[in-house]
């Protein structure tokens, strides 16, 4: 590199109006290197699991997923079994579950953020600033302060001197209930989602909505035919991060779901204690348990790495 | 609402989904068309507006259900219906709006109320009490933790997971976002470490457990073939105290090493072009180059990577729990907290550990979100 004679280099510099080429001098041959290594061990672990998906259950527990690469004896077995077995719900089941509580635990907050974004960007009234910065506050409560007290609430109410002021769910021990877990996704994704939306939703021009208010238009028609509509990419963002999340969750399901309610994750964490040995389900059932995330994933990426980065604080 | 959720659990699952939106919609579509007509004028919509007020809180809490004393209750929510609408009239921003305010805010501010506020502070009270609840215990409960073999384990294996994960999954990242930038491919190289992020930490714990894998004869982990094909015996390395955190850690920076490069890639192309191009003709080297175009340039972007990682890994519980459930000495704060109420239900002691995780947070996200506040608009 230094052997580049000084007044190439500046001619170059000169004569470039993009720094392309400068900064590709930066990658130097050790840094090549360095990028497949960390490519590959990146991929290796996951490329591995999917081979192994696809081996014969006993060629899994006595020999290598890389002797079938040199050696191929492939079969769709594993998964086929995967779907049927677990300890107390087939997997098919659990996944059934996880979109279940998923698609309501998406969208259901979604809406109720917007509502309130709406109210604290575009309604004038006392204390607006600092109930906004209440919520605002509340992304810094880790969701572990919330879990027992939350789903006690859930099953036996509040009580105060014998009345009560909120009363339980009532839906302890019901197998197909997924009322617990839904309004806990929500409750949780409460103060992200209101702060990401309001961002969103206070930067409309204030002309648009003037206009609206002149033609006639009240809170309500404003909200709905004007600000929704405008504010698709931030529900989308938000959407598809709250989507992922609740997919890949575990803690929540955890305390919240049992039985025949269980999600995926969970159901697959079962599956990894009872059947420690059982690596043919195992393997399969990671690979079921990660095709909804990542083809959303492939499919929205640009939308998913904005909500990431607002998501920073969740849980 | 009870009876709706038990009705609820008897439908077929995917039927459930449906179900469950449109009833929402319609609640909301009520709630907007009332927004709506809220400020109007005139007679007829003040008698909506009385309606609407002192109605509305006593159906809520019909709906809710309760068992006892349901007539006080419902008589006290529409004698407090009734004020609010003398309140609304005479707000200053005229009839109606105080209203049309609780239609927006209240749906959100009630389940704040109930599902946040209200468990947090019972938390932080439960933390001084004993495990049944019965009586107050002091600092008992945290004296618990910083002394029993468990809590000691959770908090010093906490901070090793808060030391480790962050600095290495944002050098991986930043190393990784430099050498391929502007690179050809530069796409497809960037997805191959991005993809473990849609990953949830259960499947990604499995990849790894059949990574750590031991047996006897053949190994069929990776790490145990390697190093029996050099000739050493296979190590069982999710046993092997006090490595085996370290062993765990390696899976979040596994999944936090992409967002670390995606994030800090894009702001290494927010660069200015001409910094790079002055500091080539001043004849940098690409190292120098780096740490002090790059690096300056891309500061408050690294911090907030930094920050957001460490709060993730303050919060582990997922690892831990499909990996070793907490054995060998593995556990952390955000799963002792889970495993202390499940096993005995000790309240207290799980209460204390939730609280001292959310001290430990706390600065962290306060800074977090001020220097996020400062980059936005820097993507």
């Amino acid at each position: 590199m230094s052997t580049v004679s000084e007044s190439s280099r500046r001619l170059l510099a000169a004569t470039e109006k993009t720094s392309g080429k400068l900064r590709k001098a930066t990658t130097s041959r050790a840094a090549t290197i360095a990028a497949f290594i960390i490519a590959a061990v990146w991929t290796i672990p996951t490329f591995g699991l999917f081979v192994s998906s696809f081996r014969q259950a006993d060629d899994i527990k006595t020999s290598g997923w890389w002797t079938a690469l040199s050696n191929p004896s492939f079969t769709l077995d594993n998964y086929a079994q995967a779907f049927a077995s677990g300890d107390s719900l087939p997997l098919s089941k659990a996944f059934l579950n996880s979109l279940v509580i998923t698609i309501p635990a998406a969208i259901v907050p979604i809406l109720v953020a917007s509502l309130a974004a709406y109210a604290f960007a575009w309604i004038n009234f006392k204390g607006r600033n600092t109930l906004f910065v209440l919520v605002f506050a509340l992304q810094i409560v880790p969701i572990q302060m919330a879990l027992v007290p939350l789903l006690q609430l859930f099953s036996d109410g509040v009580k105060i001197g014998g009345l009560y002021i909120l009363p339980g769910l009532g839906v302890n021990g019901l197998d197909g209930a997924y009322a617990k877990v839904w309004i806990a996704h929500t409750i949780f994704a409460l103060p992200l989602a209101i702060f990401m939306l309001h961002n969103f939703i206070s930067e409309i021009p204030d002309e648009v909505i003037e206009a609206a208010r002149v033609d006639g238009a009240g809170h309500g028609k404003i909200f709905s035919k004007i600000v929704l509509p405008l504010s698709m990419p931030a529900i989308a963002s938000f959407g598809i991060f709250q989507f992922l999340w609740v997919w890949n969750d575990l803690l929540v399901a955890t305390v919240f779901t049992s039985g025949g309610g269980l999600p995926i994750t969970k159901a697959l964490q079962d599956l990894s204690g009872t059947y420690g040995q059982s690596w043919e389900l195992l393997t399969a059932g990671a690979f079921i348990s990660m095709i909804i995330p990542l083809a959303v994933f492939f499919a929205l990426q640009r939308f998913f790495v904005r909500g990431l980065l607002a998501g920073a604080t969740k849980g | 609402m009870s009876e709706f959720f038990q009705w609820l659990a008897g439908v077929p699952p995917l039927v459930q989904v449906p179900i469950v939106l449109v009833a929402f919609a319609v609640l909301i579509a009520a709630i907007l068309a009332f927004v709506e007509i809220a400020t109007k004028g005139g007679r007829v919509f003040a008698v909506v507006r009385f309606a609407a007020a002192v109605l509305v809180p006593v159906a809520i809490l019909l709906v809710l259900g309760l068992y006892n004393s349901v007539m006080w209750v419902a008589a006290l929510a529409a004698v407090l219906g009734a004020v609010l609408f003398f309140l609304d009239r005479r707000s200053r921003s005229g009839a109606g709006s105080l209203l049309q305010l609780s239609g927006f805010l209240a749906p959100a501010m009630l389940l704040l109320a109930m599902g946040l506020i209200y468990p947090t502070v019972r938390t932080a009270v439960s933390a001084f009490m004993a495990n049944d609840g019965s009586g107050f215990v002091g600092l008992g409960n945290f004296l618990w933790v910083f002394t029993s073999p468990d809590g000691l384990t959770a908090l010093l294996n906490t901070l090793v997971w808060v030391l480790v994960a962050p600095v290495v999954s944002t050098i991986i990242g930043l190393a990784y976002a430099v050498f391929i930038d502007k690179s050809r491919g530069e796409k497809f190289f960037k997805l191959l470490v991005f993809m473990p992020m849609a990953i949830s930490f259960v499947g990604a714990s499995i990849i790894f457990k059949f990574f750590y894998d031991i047996r006897q004869g053949e190994q069929i982990g990776v790490l145990n073939a390697i190093i029996t094909a050099f000739g050493a015996t296979p190590v069982d390395w999710l046993g092997l105290e006090p490595w085996n955190t370290l062993f765990l850690v390696v899976i979040l920076i596994w999944t936090q090493a992409g967002f670390a490069m995606v994030i800090l890639s894009a702001a290494i192309k927010g660069v200015p072009a001409e910094q790079f191009e002055a500091a080539s003709l001043d004849g940098a080297s690409p190292w120098q180059r780096f740490a002090n175009v790059t690096l300056p340039g891309i500061r408050s972007t690294v911090i907030v990577v930094l920050t957001t990682i460490s709060i993730a890994s303050l919060k582990v519980f997922d690892i831990v729990s499909s990996m070793t459930g907490g054995r060998s000495d593995t556990t952390v704060l955000a799963f002792e907290m889970v495993r202390q109420f499940q096993l005995g239900a000790r309240t207290g002691y799980s209460s204390a550990l939730a609280v001292i995780l959310f001290i430990l947070v706390l600065p962290i996200i306060i800074y977090n979100v001020r220097q996020h506040k400062k980059q936005r608009g820097v993507r």
